[in-house]
Parts: C-alpha cells; sequence; structure tokens
C-alpha cells in the first residue's frame, strides 16, 4: 500500500542555520502521527513546508504520490490536506455555521457565485460537520463568541469539510484546559478511527501525544532523532538526553504552548 | 553647477518645511493610529498664529523666533483640545473611523479661521535677519532656506532624543510597534495618546509658523499641504520619524529637479513616488509590517437576511420614493437623484473597504472614470444615452482591474493610500490631456436623450439603475462572492487554508465595486449635463469615505444612511453663512452619539423603542 | 454663540419647506434673480463681488426698481463644486421662481451652469469666469459674460510688452485651462505684434500649490529678457517673495496678469513689485463722476473701497436690469434678444455693451504699473483700455462659436 504522505530529504535553511535538516518520514492510511521535539526543534518550519507556506531549500514532499513542492497552500488543500492551526484562525464576522458553509462553499467551487445565498448553501452538510465535533447547539452563535476550546473544535470541523485524506493539526491543543485536550484529541482519533482520514500533528503536551498518536517522530535541531510507537520512543535513550536528561519527557509541559 | 547646488539647496528647504509637518503626522498615526486630516488645520492655525504674534509684537529676531515657538505651543494646545473632547471618547470605535471627526474638525477651523482672520491673504513679514539671499557659487540663496535646511534636521536629532532618551520617547516607540504589549506594561494610555497628538500638533504648527517668511497665509494652506503630507509619511513607512525626513527631501528635491525637465509634473509627481515606493515596498521605506492597521476593535457582527417585517417596511420605502415625484417638487426629484447617485457611490465603497476590508482614498477615480467615459462615448463617438451609460460601467471596471491589480498586494492604510495614489494620476491625466478629456473645462453638454429629458423620467432611470446597483451589491454581499470576501478581509491565512486564492478574490471585489462606482459616474454625468475632473479628485473620494465611516462601517445600510445624511444636510446647511462650521459641529455631534456610525446609532434606538414597547 | 444658534434654529424651521413645499410664493411685484457662487472656496473673491451686487440692488429699488418691480437675489453657495452649482441653479430655476441667473467665479462652474442654461434654456450672465470657451468655443445662445475675458485681458497686455525691447520671453502660469489659456493668448498676441519674440521657457506650477523657489531658479536659468506671469494670490506672493530674494526681477520687465486688481495686490503690502505692468482695477484713483458716485456709496454702506468683484458684481446687476427694462419682460426670449447689443451707459467704469456676435461684455479694464506709493501697493500710470480693442471683430469671433 502506497504511503499516503511521502517526505523525503525535506531541508530548510535561513541564512547559516540549518532548521529543518534531511528530514524523511512517511504516513500511512488513517495514521495517527505526533510530531515533536524541545522548542526549536524545526517542527513548525517543517509543518509550514508541508502545507506549502515555505519553500523547502530541498526535499520533497508527495501526497498519494503527487509532488507538493512549489504549490500554493490553496491548491495543497484542494489536493485533500486540511490543516488547523496553532493560533486559531476563523472568520470572526460569520456564524459558526457560516465559517463550516465557507468552507464546503470552497470545495464545491462556489466562491465565484453572486447570486445564492451563501447561508443557506450546504446546510445539512455543515451540521453534519458540526455534529462530528458536537457543535449543532452553537451553529448560529457569532463566532467572535466562542470560547477557545469550541473555536479549536470549530476548526476541526472546517478542516473536515472537504473530505481530506490528510489533516495537518499544529499545536492543536494549545492554550487550551487540560480537560478540552483531551476530549478534541479523543474527538480527533475518533474520526481517524472512523475515517479515511490520516493525521500528522505537532504538540507540546506528552501526555496528548502518548496518550492518542499511533507512531511518534522526534525532532531535535532539524534533525529526526527518533521515530516509533509510544513505548518505543519512551524507551529512546537519545529521546531522554534531548528532553533535558529524561524524566521531564513524561511529565507535562504546561505553559509551554 | 552653481545653478543645480542652487536648485539642490532650494529643494532641501522644502523638504524641510514638509518634513516638520510629515513628522507630527507620522507620529499621531504611529501611537493613536489615527488618520488625522485635521494635520493641515494646525499647520494653517500654526501660520496664522505665527502672522498674528510676528505682526503684533514686531520684536526684531528674539520677536520672530519667539513667535514661532509660541505659534507651535498654541496649536499644541488646540491639540490637545480636539484630543481631549472627541477623539478620546472614540478610540474604540471601527478603524479609521476617527477620520471622520478630524474631518469635522477640518471644517470647523475654515469658518473659524475665516472669521477670526478674514477672506484676504495675509502676507507677513520676512524673518528678521535672514531677509536677504547669499551668493553660493555665484547662485543667490535666500538666507531663510538655510536656516530651514538646518532647522528640519535639528527637529529630526531633537525628535530622536526625546524618542532614545526619554521614558516617555521609549514609550511612544513601544506604541507605534506593539500596543497591546504598552496596554500589558499598565502604561497610561489615554496620557500616553494625549502627548503623542500634542506633540504631533505641535509640530504641524511649527510647520505652519516657520512658512510665514516665505508664503502669504491663506485659507487653502490646510487642503494644500495635507496630501503631500500622507505621501510623505506613506513613502516614509507610517509612524516612522527617520522615514518621513527621507522621503520630504526625495520628494522635494525630485520636484525642484523634475520641473526643470517636465513642468507640468508637480501635480501628480508625489504620488507617482509613492506609488513607485509602494509597488516595491508595501510598507514604505522605513515602515514595518503591522504598522498598516488601525488598533484593536470590536468584531462585525454576522451578516442577517432581513426579516419579513424589515423587508416590508423597505419595500414601502422604495415605493415611497417611487411615486414621490407626484407629490414633490421638480427641484426635490433632482436633489434625489442627487440621493440615489451618492448613495450607490458610497454603497460600491462600503462594498470594497466594509465587506473586503480594502481601504479607499480613491474611490471617486472609477466614479470619474464611468463619467468621463459615457460623456466621451455622447461626444467623441457619438453614442446614444443607453449604450454611453453602458460603457461608464464597462470603463470603469477596466480602470479598477488594472489599478487593483497594484492595490490588493497592500493591505491598511498603505492600500488605501496606494488607491489614493492611483486616482490623483487618473486625475492629472484627465486634468492634463486637453485634446481628449478637456482638461479643467470638462466636457459639456451631456444631456439625456429627448425621451428622458424631463426630470421625472430622468428621475425613474436613476431610480432603476441606482437601485438596481445598490441591490446587486447587497445581494453579492450575501452571496458566497461575498461572503468569501469577507472571509479573506477577517482572516487571510483561513481563506487560504480552505481553497481560496485571496489576492484574486479581493482584486475581483475591487473591480465589482469600481464597475458600480463608474455605473453612479455614468448616472450622474447625464444628470449634470456636465464632467470635470472635480468628479475624480481626491476630495470626492473623501466625501465617499466620510458617507461609509459616518454611515457605519460595519451594517450593510451603513453607506445608505450615510449617502442620504450627506447630500441632504449639505443641501440645506449650504444655505447659512459659516455653514462649514455647522457642518463640522453636526458631523462632530454624530460621531460622539454614535461611536459605531448612524447605523449603529439607529440601531441602538430601534432596540431602545422596542424595549420601551414590550 | 447666539447667533450661530438662531441661524441654526431658523434654518431647522425651514427645513421642511426646504425639502418639500413646491414652490414659495413670492410677492407678485419682485423680480427673482438667482445667484450662485464659490462663496466658502473662494471668499476673498466674491465678498467683495456679493457687496457689489448688493449695492447694486439698495440703488436700483431705491430708485423705483425695474418695470416697477423690486429686484431680489436668491444667492447660493456652490462650494466650489460645479455639480453642486447645478443643482442649485436647478433649484434656483424651479422652486424660487428666478427668472435668470447670474454669478460665478470658477471657470469650470461657469461653463457648467451655461451648459445647464442651454439645456434648460435659462438666461444666465456669467460675471466672473474669465474662459475665452465660455463665449467661443463653448458659447450658447443662452449665456453672456461680462468680465473682460483671458483673451482680452492677456492681449492688453501683450500691447504694453511689445513696446518693450526684450526678445526672450519666460512665462510662468497655474497649471489648470485659464493659465494655458492665459498663455496661449498672450504669445498669440505678442507674436502677432512682434513676430521676432521667442519664448524660452514656460513654468506650469501648480495652483496654489507653487514651489516658488524651483521656479524661480528654472525661470532664471532661462536667461529671458522679460516674464509673463499669470500666477495669482498665494501663488503670487510666494512668487513674488522668491523671486525678489533671487533678483529674479532685476533689471527684467514683468507684465503679469490681473495683479493690479486690489484682490491680488493688496495682500503683496510692502512686497509689491514696483514697475510690472499689470491689468487691474485701481479703485480709488478713478474720478470719473460715475465712479466716484458708485466708490463713494461703496465706502458709505460697507466701510471699505471697492475691489474689481465690487465692480463686476454691480456691473452686473447694472446689465441685468438694462436688459430687463429693455425687454420689457422678464421672459426669457425677450430678455436674450434685449441682451443682444445692449449697452449699460452709466456703469461706474463707463460705457459697455454686449457683442451680439459673441455674448462678450466690452467692458474693459485698467492697464498701467504696480508701485509702492506711501507704503501701499497702488496702480500708477493707468490707462482704461476698452474691451471692444481687444476683441477680435464679430465676425471673427462669430466663427469661433459652434453653430447654433
Amino acid at each position: 500500500m502506497t504511503p499516503v504522505l511521502e517526505v523525503r530529504g525535506l531541508s530548510k535553511a535561513f541564512g547559516g542555520v540549518q532548521a529543518v535538516d534531511d528530514v524523511s518520514f512517511e504516513l500511512r492510511q488513517s495514521e495517527f502521527l505526533a510530531l515533536i521535539g524541545p522548542n526549536g526543534a524545526g517542527k513548525t518550519t517543517c509543518f509550514n513546508m508541508l502545507n506549502g507556506y515555505l519553500p523547502p531549500s530541498a526535499g520533497s514532499v508527495k501526497l498519494n504520490g503527487r509532488e507538493l513542492i512549489g504549490t500554493p497552500p490553496r491548491r495543497i488543500w484542494r489536493l485533500g490536506v486540511g490543516r488547523t492551526f496553532q493560533i486559531t484562525a476563523t472568520f470572526l464576522s460569520m456564524t459558526v455555521r457560516e465559517n463550516v458553509q465557507m468552507a464546503l462553499i470552497s470545495h464545491h467551487r462556489r466562491v465565484y457565485d453572486l447570486f445564492s445565498r451563501a447561508t443557506r448553501m450546504y446546510l445539512d452538510e455543515a451540521m453534519a460537520l458540526l455534529d462530528l465535533v458536537s457543535m449543532r447547539e452553537q451553529a448560529d452563535r457569532p463566532c467572535s463568541e466562542l470560547a477557545y476550546g469550541d473555536l479549536k473544535r470549530l476548526e476541526l470541523a472546517i478542516a473536515l469539510a472537504h473530505e481530506p485524506a490528510l489533516l495537518l493539526m499544529d499545536e492543536p491543543t494549545a492554550g487550551m484546559a487540560p480537560s478540552e485536550r483531551v476530549a478534541l484529541m479523543a474527538l480527533t482519533a475518533d474520526i481517524v478511527a472512523r475515517g479515511h482520514v490520516s493525521v500528522v500533528f505537532t504538540e507540546h503536551d506528552m501526555d496528548v501525544v502518548f496518550a492518542h498518536a499511533h507512531r511518534i517522530l522526534v525532532l531535535n535541531r532539524g534533525r529526526l532523532i527518533a521515530e516509533g510507537t509510544g513505548a518505543e520512543i519512551r524507551a529512546n535513550p537519545l529521546v531522554q538526553e534531548v528532553y533535558l536528561g529524561g524524566g521531564r519527557l513524561f511529565e507535562k509541559e504546561r505553559g509551554n504552548a | 553647477m552653481g545653478f543645480y547646488l542652487a536648485q539642490l539647496l532650494t529643494g532641501l528647504a522644502n523638504a524641510s518645511s514638509l518634513f516638520l509637518i510629515a513628522s507630527g503626522l507620522s507620529i499621531i498615526f504611529g501611537v493613536t493610529r489615527i488618520v488625522n486630516f485635521a494635520h493641515g488645520s494646525f499647520y494653517m492655525l500654526g501660520a496664522y498664529l505665527a502672522y498674528t504674534l510676528v505682526t503684533t509684537l514686531q520684536g526684531g529676531i528674539p520677536g520672530y523666533w519667539f513667535s514661532v515657538l509660541a505659534a507651535a505651543v498654541l496649536v499644541g494646545g488646540i491639540g490637545l483640545v480636539v484630543e481631549l473632547t472627541i477623539l478620546r471618547r472614540i478610540y474604540r470605535a471601527p478603524e479609521l473611523f476617527q477620520l471622520v471627526a478630524t474631518f469635522g474638525v477640518v471644517l470647523i477651523v475654515q469658518d473659524a479661521t475665516l472669521a477670526i482672520w478674514g477672506a484676504e491673504d495675509l502676507l507677513g513679514p520676512r524673518a528678521p535677519g535672514l531677509d536677504r539671499a547669499v551668493r553660493l557659487m555665484g547662485e543667490p540663496i535666500p538666507e531663510y532656506d538655510l536656516a530651514l535646511i538646518a532647522i528640519g534636521p535639528a527637529v529630526l536629532a531633537a525628535i530622536w532624543l526625546v524618542f532614545h532618551r526619554t521614558r516617555w520617547g521609549v514609550l511612544v516607540r513601544a506604541a507605534t510597534q506593539d500596543r497591546e504589549m504598552v496596554g500589558a506594561l499598565g502604561v497610561n494610555q489615554a496620557w500616553l495618546f494625549s502627548a503623542a497628538f500634542v506633540l504631533g500638533s505641535a509640530l504641524a504648527g511649527l510647520g505652519g509658523a516657520l512658512q510665514i517668511p516665505r508664503e502669504a497665509v491663506s485659507l487653502q494652506m490646510d487642503l494644500s499641504i495635507i496630501g503631500e503630507a500622507f505621501v510623505v509619511v506613506v513613502i516614509g513607512g507610517m509612524g516612522s520619524v527617520t522615514g518621513a525626513f527621507v522621503a520630504a527631501v526625495l520628494i522635494s528635491v525630485l520636484n525642484a529637479f523634475a520641473i526643470l525637465i517636465f513642468p507640468q509634473v508637480s501635480i501628480v509627481l508625489p504620488f507617482v513616488v509613492m506609488a513607485a515606493v509602494l509597488i516595491v515596498r508595501p510598507y514604505g521605506l522605513f515602515g514595518r509590517p503591522g504598522s498598516e492597521h488601525g488598533g484593536a476593535e470590536e468584531p462585525e457582527q454576522p451578516l442577517r437576511l432581513l426579516d419579513q417585517r424589515s423587508t416590508m417596511v423597505l419595500l414601502a420605502l422604495v415605493a415611497m420614493l417611487a411615486f414621490s415625484p407626484a407629490v414633490v417638487s421638480d427641484f426635490t426629484t433632482i436633489l434625489l437623484v442627487d440621493v440615489m447617485v451618492a448613495t450607490l457611490f458610497a454603497v460600491s465603497l462600503h462594498f470594497m473597504m466594509g465587506i473586503g476590508g480594502m481601504v479607499s482614498f480613491g474611490h471617486a477615480a472609477y466614479f470619474g472614470v464611468g463619467a468621463y467615459a459615457a460623456a466621451m462615448a455622447v461626444k467623441m463617438l457619438g453614442w446614444g444615452m443607453l449604450p454611453a451609460m453602458a460603457l461608464g460601467p464597462v470603463a470603469a471596471a477596466l480602470a479598477a482591474l488594472f489599478f487593483g491589480w497594484f492595490c490588493v498586494r497592500l493591505s491598511g492604510v498603505y492600500l488605501a493610500m496606494l488607491t489614493m495614489a492611483a486616482a490623483q494620476i487618473l486625475w492629472g491625466v484627465t486634468f492634463q490631456w486637453q485634446e481628449v478629456t478637456g482638461g479643467d473645462d470638462g466636457i459639456l453638454g451631456v444631456w439625456p436623450a429627448e425621451w428622458a429629458s424631463s426630470d421625472r423620467v430622468y428621475f425613474y432611470l436613476a431610480l432603476v439603475l441606482c437601485l438596481g446597483g445598490i441591490w446587486l451589491l447587497r445581494r453579492v454581499a450575501h452571496s458566497p462572492f461575498g461572503y468569501t470576501l469577507r472571509g479573506v478581509r477577517d482572516s487571510r491565512i483561513r481563506a487560504e487554508a480552505i481553497g481560496i486564492d485571496t489576492r484574486f478574490h479581493q482584486w475581483m471585489g475591487f473591480t465589482l465595486a469600481g464597475t458600480l462606482a463608474g455605473l453612479a459616474g455614468a448616472v450622474f454625468v447625464f444628470s449634470k449635463g456636465s464632467v470635470f475632473p472635480d468628479a475624480l479628485s481626491i476630495g470626492h473620494s473623501i466625501d465617499g469615505l466620510i458617507m461609509v465611516l459616518l454611515g457605519g462601517i460595519h451594517a450593510l445600510a451603513g453607506p445608505v444612511y450615510g449617502a442620504m445624511a450627506m447630500v441632504l444636510i449639505e443641501d440645506w446647511v449650504s444655505r447659512l453663512d459659516y455653514w462649514r462650521f455647522i457642518f463640522g459641529g453636526i458631523i462632530l455631534t454624530v460621531v460622539l452619539l454614535a461611536p459605531d456610525g448612524i447605523a449603529g446609532g439607529v440601531r441602538r434606538l430601534i432596540q431602545l423603542v422596542r424595549r420601551d414597547a414590550a | 454663540m447666539t447667533l450661530i444658534r438662531r441661524t441654526v434654529l431658523g434654518a431647522l424651521a425651514a427645513l421642511p419647506l426646504a425639502a418639500l413645499m413646491p414652490q414659495i410664493a413670492r410677492a407678485a411685484d419682485t423680480i427673482v434673480l438667482g445667484e450662485v457662487n464659490s462663496y466658502t472656496r473662494l471668499p476673498a473673491f466674491t465678498e467683495p463681488y456679493k457687496k457689489g451686487w448688493e449695492l447694486a440692488i439698495e440703488q436700483i429699488n431705491a430708485a423705483g426698481g425695474v418695470l416697477g418691480k423690486d429686484l431680489v437675489v436668491v444667492s447660493r453657495d456652490d462650494t466650489g463644486d460645479p455639480a453642486t452649482a447645478i443643482r442649485i441653479a436647478e433649484e434656483l430655476i424651479a422652486k424660487e421662481g428666478a427668472v435668470m441667473i447670474f454669478g460665478t467665479f470658477l471657470s469650470n462652474i461657469g461653463l457648467a451652469v451655461a451648459d445647464f442654461a442651454n439645456q434648460k434654456q435659462v438666461f444666465f450672465l456669467a460675471s466672473e469666469p474669465l474662459s475665452d470657451a465660455l463665449v467661443w468655443s463653448k458659447g450658447n445662445k443662452y449665456t453672456y459674460r461680462l468680465r473682460p475675458s483671458t483673451h482680452m485681458q492677456a492681449a492688453m497686455l501683450a500691447e504694453q510688452a511689445a513696446k518693450l525691447d526684450a526678445v526672450k520671453w519666460a512665462t510662468v502660469a497655474p497649471n489648470y485651462a485659464y493659465g494655458q489659456d492665459a498663455v496661449a493668448a498672450f504669445k498669440a498676441e505678442l507674436t502677432r505684434l512682434r513676430p521676432d519674440v521667442e519664448f524660452v521657457e514656460e513654468q506650469w506650477p501648480p495652483v496654489f500649490k507653487i514651489d516658488a523657489g524651483p521656479t524661480v531658479r528654472a525661470l532664471e536659468a532661462s536667461k529671458p529678457d522679460a516674464i509673463y506671469n499669470v500666477t495669482f494670490g498665494g501663488d503670487l506672493a510666494k512668487f513674488v517673495r522668491e523671486g525678489s530674494l533671487r533678483y529674479l526681477f532685476d533689471d527684467r520687465p514683468v507684465v503679469s496678469l490681473l495683479t493690479g486688481e486690489p484682490e491680488y495686490l493688496e495682500p503683496l503690502q510692502g512686497e509689491t513689485p514696483n514697475g510690472w505692468i499689470v491689468t487691474g482695477y485701481p479703485s480709488t484713483d478713478i474720478d470719473t463722476p460715475e465712479h466716484k458716485a458708485f466708490a463713494e456709496a461703496y465706502m458709505a454702506k460697507f466701510g471699505e473701497a471697492p475691489k474689481t468683484g465690487s465692480i463686476v458684481g454691480y456691473n452686473s446687476v447694472l446689465s441685468i436690469a438694462a436688459a430687463i427694462t429693455k425687454a420689457g419682460s422678464t421672459d426669457t426670449e425677450a430678455m436674450l434678444a434685449a441682451m443682444e447689443g445692449l449697452e449699460v451707459s452709466s456703469s461706474p467704469t463707463g460705457p459697455f455693451m454686449f457683442r451680439a456676435a459673441d455674448h462678450q461684455s466690452t467692458m474693459g479694464a485698467y492697464v498701467g504699473k504696480t508701485a509702492l506709493v506711501d507704503g501701499q501697493p497702488k496702480m500708477v500710470d493707468w490707462t482704461y483700455a476698452d474691451g471692444a480693442a481687444y476683441l477680435p471683430s464679430e465676425e471673427e469671433a462669430a466663427k469661433l462659436r459652434p453653430a447654433e
């Protein structure tokens, strides 16, 4: 079976600094993959190259065999990659449902429609997506009034609107209360479990990572230093070394977001 | 050689004058994020006050310099009053709303100055001790020019010292870069804002006062400087004082040499330079990303489709309008045509600014292109009225496509200023290209076809076209296209992440807004029979801007209220003496009562009535 | 503040009327004249003009009015905008019952209202705009113009300029239609009189935004024998000051359009250049009986000497009164017929007439030199230049107009 995502030799240098250095990995169908590492390890840089916001210095990123490098973010999205942001980005002047409808409208290539009523389009699909993230009750609320955790869930609903093959989640639980983190990741894991979507996420909260990730990649100083299941990573001395000499890796690192 | 030196020195002297006023404007924007139209008024007041002081004191060299400084201090005081009584109350209003208040101040100052100092230009004395020219390389150079050349950098150095050596200055710089951070540090923002506004006003006053020996003090001083001052601030980068200095030198020296080769160039040169700079550097020479937007503001509420009762009310109003010619006088129908044209113009600008988040200081360009295209189709191509009218929006669309392509690459105030540059360049072409556009003499004799020549028939034609245009834009606002445009405004990164080509979408939004402005222009030209470059002047663009902001940028009905208020109030007050004073007062009253615009005020009023009724 | 409040309240009371009433009924024994001008945009020029027509109205009504009726002027501010001017003209005709329109200062507004008059078949007397187009290339049946035009005033100066030795000329003019017309007319006239002259430099500063230093330098660099100036108002003051600081005017004759008009000359005060050849209006020095009577009445009423605008405003109303008297009615066609060749014999500036062929009055201007007399700016050595002498013949002028 071909991997959903195939990353080969991905590198990025800023001036003289090698932010990401020859990173390669694969993502399989319906896999829930975590990308971790200490601050400055290159996670975000790596992520931004995957979703097209940053051109790499070298390397290749293939989605279902198709090269993504050089493709603008909106095309990457069209190819079936959804994403959520570390700091939520939603349309604050719209309601929760309208936010999802926007993604659906774009997915159905109707953004240049001048005459339909946007609020009446793809209602059922939008409500179904909101159901998925348990936001049906809040559908008509202005997005600007939502609690942060709800915004995160809304982003998830938006990201799923075009039935992506791949979901990129940058620090999905950053800024959330611990109980919300668990709930959101449980929800995501559930979606991965029943759908055809695969997920790559970065995360600071190791509880979250070890509780849900099928497989974990560890970055340090731009290099991939370890790869494996939770248990394998826990046992890896190199990883222990990187995370300030052990112990800490298994504690909560709150406030790091 | 001496000749070029002389030209360079003259350019530098002008640069100093320009820098003084621009630096104050830049500081005010940097700290408070207010686009201060009243800055030219402060400059003019500085000149008038200095004139009065110099001519009353007659105190030789010390008297002159004392007068100049005293005028600057007095203008600073006036700035303080404006800040305390008006601006302070509306810092939380939507972006750029404060400029409506400063526009009100401009009107009030114009009439107050006329009342105090009279209509005639006042020529002050030359500066004592600096009233002659010295010869440098055989060329006569006025001594006062040399003094100015020294004063500019001296003021720059003083500002630099204040900004880098005092706690207040450090806070000002911090506020310029990151307003939230200053709030977090527990600094008293109100105090900081007042101080910045006073300093900025005083610098404008100083700039005006120092002009006394160079030019007659006149009532045109305010508007003649303000455009150029903004250009300098934007070229330098909003909030950057050093940038303002470099830009002032660039503009002034370029102009000094350019008029040797192409004497007509002065009217557009600053705008051409600004456009070129912005295309290469989207935040000006020394500006930073993030310097383009105003402060934090309340998020806009979701759009709602009209409920049944509102629809009925609206239809009833439209029906009343349609039947009005049967009851009101012929003149009132003509006034109503003006109102409808202004409303379509304002609604099209609102589509761009409110829905699209692209502020325009040059929307009149597309109105004017529409009007001129229709007029030229009649006069040069011999077209009939209806085809000529159809050509208006088409031509406006093409102009908007062209200029919009550049503009959507920028954002915030920089985008606004590039639209202004585009408008001013188009204005310059219209003004200068006499063979084709008639230049300043305009195009005459563009009257409606025989069948539409009665005031009533034309009223109905205007009604159909203007209401049609307004309906179309409203419909589009509720459509996926309009929603997407709002989405790009709310969060470009999110829009991009759901597959939207944000720039292209904004470009199309810009073009649609321009097209409808062109339709308004086409309706306008046949109602007036003639068109002049005024139609695409900055003044006309500003009128539209005030209509949109005063009406309330966060509501679809806002521009409708704003346009009706502006046209009807102006038609009414201009019958009175000192009407600009009254008009300015009305604007300030509205601003203070309804910081969310007329639409917001009306909404709150309705809520109040409903609550009482319940 | 009381005054302002009263005005506001008064206007509030008038508001419903203004918007809704079909027509305000006026007493049957008055004739309403509509008047529109740029009162807020250019108060320095329009205030004296307003005083001039107010005086004329007062005198005519005191003497029994016209056709036994009092003249009433409804005056409005056009805010400097042609579109607004047209709306006001509509209102004056449709609502105020004006029998004709007069006024305007800016050329574009004059042209806009003239075109409106043509469309709506209303008699329009353009009082102040100077544009040649108004009566020539864009002239129409319904529009007459009082003030000596750009062409006429430029021709008056060209006549004087031709007497100078100067061969190399430089020009400086504001960059808009008025400046361009003024330079073109001067060049044409001077070249006709003196085929040997050449124009070596032209400067076109934007109106009211002259960058005087570089402009003066650019003129100086061309080393002209003489300079023709069209700048006025604030631009003129800057130009004069920079020019004299930089010795531009030393040993170099300057001929200057309109600079002798008190509106432009008086603000120059002690800086008034000596010996510039100008057109203008030496208002306090004209001692014809008609002018003396006018000037004294004006002084008595307003406490200041009349300016050019004053005489234009005054003569406007004299012309209109004469036309209505001659027509015997306020019917537009009758008034237009009366305007053709209408003689206004007793104006303060001497007799003039309205030419039937091109609708231009032959009211002239004064040509003289600027000087400081007792520290006050004055026109000296002046003579009255009758406008008729500086106009093309009626046959030629008729060819300049579009076919009716």
